[in-house]
């Protein structure tokens, strides 16, 4: 579904013809990313990163498949073979660089794009399944970013590997069982390291799938906006095609420059010297912590210490982990707010920004040591961040008295309904008869 | 439903973290947590001024050569350098001829071809430095049961690395007295050695560089403590990261160029939207 | 390039609304901006490929074994040493004087790949040679080399593959391959070791 004033494929140039009538690829490009995508003209710089998340994607698929060429999948060689990469193979040193900061730039990417759809609330019906598709490939990069942090086989990547599979040894009665499986062994060795390497490899793939499924579902509908007001007629919209190309153009140049000062001058930044250590099974580093991505939630995980009832400590704060990113996916039901974007909710976006806040501090604590203060600020933040989702937001979209929203974005960017300039003739609403082809 | 599930379990984290809070801010102020010797005494690196430091930031290879000689003469008895292969002398200036007696004043292990027994060889090129115990039960039989770290990563592989390792070279004192006297636990034994900027303050390794012209300069450089720790620092910053050089300089054109890309790119923006408003 | 086209009228229609705002000029700078932003892209991603592709050609540490020393003071006529030079194998073997009066005596001229005598034998030696153990027509390995493998019909080297027959210089007789097997860059380091490569 479309616009009805979208444009449509009319390729002057013979071979375009040939190829479109036999296999429509051209269209469907056109269609998507081209000029037949009328998009709201309102959008802001933060509508850039669904863009970036793309091509941070492609960034380390091209870097990992490269990699894996010199990458040795076995616990006896793969450390060597990351030094050998650094050293010895042309360009190597840039190409894991690129690869090991490339999934930080990922996160960070996605982690504003996601908050985004949080203050806009773009997750808000009858974009639900963008979000949940959203959600589904947030939890598939989570698991392949984890992956590839073992594969290094450092320190950090054995004790990574240990930990996180420990989480389902929580899990009553099968547990155990279940974290030998994973492993294949009783500790990360050579039949984990395989797996992992084999799956980290495949997930980005499946992660492309869920991509399309996640833009097909935004076609839709169409993009949100930041009045959160549907697109109503032509002057609402601009083609994507040359507007948000462009737009988009000047936003990866920003993102690149960011990425590569990273990458050139700090590229151990964001990483961890522990895991320039071989794995060693008998020795475990002094303060362990996972990347950076996972720092929140690592921080709900280690704020249970105490037992509860009958639940013990070290199952509580898995369930919660779970838990905190599970909830996300009911996002669209527990915010029953007629009104979407926080420009216009008074009292949600003050408790949007503390939510901001409190994530920070999440973080914070997540990368710090398991000692007072931490802990007990973590506990606190935790709780916000439970109560903030599953009570806090249900209860102000049912309490709270939203601003005055604008008739319409044209009205929201030029002060009227109408923009003189378009052309006149064109069907009054996106829901009106398509009386004559677009343009 | 949702919404009513939601706040049952909403309530439920909230309530169980609340009270977790509660027993532990009750810990905290019944039993509040002891110093320990690692607060009171641990100390954050010094500055060692590398010269690969910054974003122009080039070797000195003068000095990384230095530094391979202490590397040679003090460290390389029991640290072995197992990343670094002699040809990779060449990039610290060394020519063909040098790197080869290099290599050959070092035995790697080879096969017999005669026997297939194993043996050594003089090294060569494109051999590694080999190792200098034959395992790790052997490194910790040889030295109190602490076992040397390889050094080629040494200084990615620690925090602020090359500032920790100069300053961990030169930070060996006599243990302070209140140390003594407040934390008797953390007291060095008789196989440990005070060092503030070590992680738990007692470090199994004696004082490697102990006095000036402990190593023989060949350029004239005076060897002064301080000055053979800096110049060993530079020569393992260097084998952490042969690359450096190159990435800086890569990094320079990458970014002029990416700055030229951008403000094109703005302005193309700007002008394509230029008639329109938003 | 129909993407590029329909760019173009885009752009120009969106211009056409306010065309009354500006100069001929003006559009004319603004196509250049367009066209050298998307150019730089276009050379960005180009010099982008030159790592992605040079990281497949071999690494520093392969290069460094592409050169080996032997020693040949050992050596017997009639003998030969088997070895590996750059993953492949290496034949060296010392002529016997049957041998050399045997292929003196052969007009290099009329051979598929004619070579003499003394272009065949390591530099500085009458009767060392040094060749790759490689079958110029698709790689196999030649037999000959050691005392008791099959010679071929020219007492040489026998490629079992596809029937090549080289001489005790290596040089193609008979059979699909089209040049004598390669002679590395070898040299005398001293009197008794040879440097290859």
């Amino acid at each position: 579904m479309s616009f009805p004033w979208a444009k449509q494929y009319n390729p002057t140039n013979p071979a375009m013809q040939w190829i479109d009538e036999r296999l429509p690829l051209p269209r469907l490009v056109y269609n998507a990313i081209g000029a037949g995508y009328p998009v709201p003209r309102n959008l802001n710089y933060f509508w850039n990163f669904g863009v970036l998340a793309g091509f941070a994607l492609v960034v380390q698929i091209i870097s990992g498949v490269i990699l894996a060429m010199h990458y040795a999948p076995n616990a006896l060689v793969a450390f060597d073979s990351v030094e050998h990469i650094m050293r010895d193979v042309n360009w190597g040193w840039m190409m894991r660089y690129m690869h090991a900061n490339g999934a930080s730039f990922f996160f960070i990417v996605i982690y504003i794009h996601m908050f985004r759809g949080l203050y806009y609330s773009s997750y808000k019906a009858p974009r639900e399944m963008i979000w949940l598709l959203g959600m589904v490939i947030y939890l598939l990069a989570m698991a392949t970013a984890f992956m590839g942090y073992v594969l290094p086989w450092g320190q950090m990547s054995f004790w990574g590997a240990k930990v996180i599979t420990g989480l389902f040894s929580a899990i009553p009665l099968i547990g155990p069982t279940l974290q030998e499986w994973l492993l294949g062994g009783f500790a990360p060795d050579n039949a984990a390291l395989n797996r992992f390497f084999s799956l980290h490899y495949l997930l980005p793939f499946v992660i492309a799938g869920v991509i399309i499924l996640h833009v097909w579902a935004l076609h839709i509908p169409g993009s949100s906006n930041p009045t959160g007001v549907e697109v109503k007629q032509q002057s609402d919209t601009v083609p994507f095609h040359p507007y948000y190309t462009a737009k988009d153009g000047f936003g990866l140049g920003v993102y690149l420059l960011i990425f590569c000062a990273v990458m050139f001058f700090a590229p151990n930044f964001l990483g961890h010297a522990d895991n320039y250590i071989p794995a060693n099974p008998i020795s475990t580093p002094a303060h362990i912590v996972p990347e950076w991505y996972f720092w929140p939630f690592y921080a709900i995980l280690r704020a249970f210490t105490v037992d509860f009832l009958f639940i013990p400590a070290k199952l509580l704060g898995v369930l919660a982990m779970f838990a905190s990113i599970l909830l996300l996916f009911f996002l669209p039901w527990l915010d029953r707010s007629p009104v979407r974007s926080g420009k216009y909710r008074p009292l949600f976006r003050i408790f949007f920004w503390i939510f901001v806040a409190n994530i920070i501090v999440l973080a914070y604590c997540g990368g710090a040591t398991a000692e007072e203060p931490y802990v007990m600020i973590s506990q606190i933040s935790s709780a916000y961040y439970f109560a903030h989702f599953l009570i806090i937001l249900p209860i102000i979209s049912r309490i709270e008295r939203p601003d005055p929203l604008p008739a319409s974005i044209t009205e929201a960017v030029l002060g009227k309904d109408s923009d003189d300039s378009a052309p006149v003739g064109i069907p009054e609403t996106r829901d009106g008869p398509a009386t004559q082809p677009a343009e | 439903m949702i919404r009513n599930l939601g706040i049952v379990i909403g309530l439920f984290f909230t309530v169980v973290l609340l009270y977790s809070f509660g027993v532990g801010a009750y810990t905290h102020i019944t039993e509040p947590a002891t110093k320990t010797a690692k607060k009171v005494f641990h100390k954050y690196p010094r500055d060692a001024g590398m010269p690969s430091d910054g974003i122009f930031g080039k070797f000195d290879k003068a000095q990384l050569q230095r530094g391979y000689g202490v590397y040679k003469e003090v460290c390389s008895a029991c640290h072995s350098l197992e990343q670094v292969a002699f040809r990779n002398l060449t990039d610290i200036g060394y020519n063909e001829d040098e790197v080869k007696a290099i290599a050959a004043s070092f035995q790697v292990p080879a096969v017999d071809p005669d026997t297939g027994e194993a043996t050594t060889r003089d090294g060569l090129p494109a051999d590694k430095f080999p190792a200098v115990y034959p395992n790790n039960i052997a490194a910790a039989a040889a030295n109190n049961n602490a076992i040397p770290p390889d050094l080629s990563l040494i200084t990615k592989a620690r925090k602020d690395g090359s500032n920790y390792l100069y300053s961990l070279l030169t930070g060996y004192q006599e243990p302070p007295a209140e140390l003594a006297k407040n934390f008797p636990d953390d007291v060095p034994g008789p196989t440990t050695h005070y060092n503030p900027y070590f992680e738990n303050l007692n470090i199994a390794m004696a004082q490697p560089i102990v006095i000036d012209d402990q190593v023989t300069y060949a350029d004239g450089t005076k060897a002064t403590v301080d000055q053979m720790a800096k110049d060993v620092t530079a020569f393992l910053t260097w084998t952490a990261e042969p690359k450096l050089e190159k990435r800086k300089q890569t990094g320079l054109a990458v970014l002029a160029f990416l700055l030229i890309f951008t403000v094109l790119a703005y302005l193309s923006y700007r002008n394509i939207w230029a008639d329109k408003k938003h | 390039m129909a993407e590029t086209v329909t760019t173009d009228t885009d752009a120009k229609a969106t211009e056409a609304e306010h065309a009354e705002t500006q100069t001929q000029d003006g559009v004319d700078r603004r196509d250049f901006i367009n066209v050298a932003a998307v150019s730089f892209a276009g050379v960005g991603g180009l010099a982008t490929l030159y790592p992605l592709i040079t990281q497949m050609a071999p690494s520093a540490d392969v290069l460094a074994l592409a050169s080996i020393e032997q020693d040949v003071a050992a050596l017997e006529p009639g003998q030969a040493i088997k070895t590996t030079f750059r993953k492949q194998p290496l034949f060296i073997r010392r002529l016997t004087a049957e041998e050399i009066a045997r292929e003196k005596a052969v007009d290099a001229a009329g051979l598929r790949d004619p070579q003499s005598f003394e272009e065949r034998v390591v530099p500085g030696s009458d009767d060392l040679l040094v060749t790759m153990g490689v079958c110029t027509h698709l790689g196999c390995v030649p037999s000959g080399a050691a005392q008791g493998e099959v010679k071929g019909e020219y007492n040489g080297y026998f490629c079992p593959c596809h029937g090549s027959h080289y001489d005790s210089l290596a040089r193609i007789r008979k059979g699909p391959a089209p040049t004598n097997l390669e002679v590395p860059e070898v040299a005398f380091v001293s009197d008794t070791v040879i440097k290859i490569g």
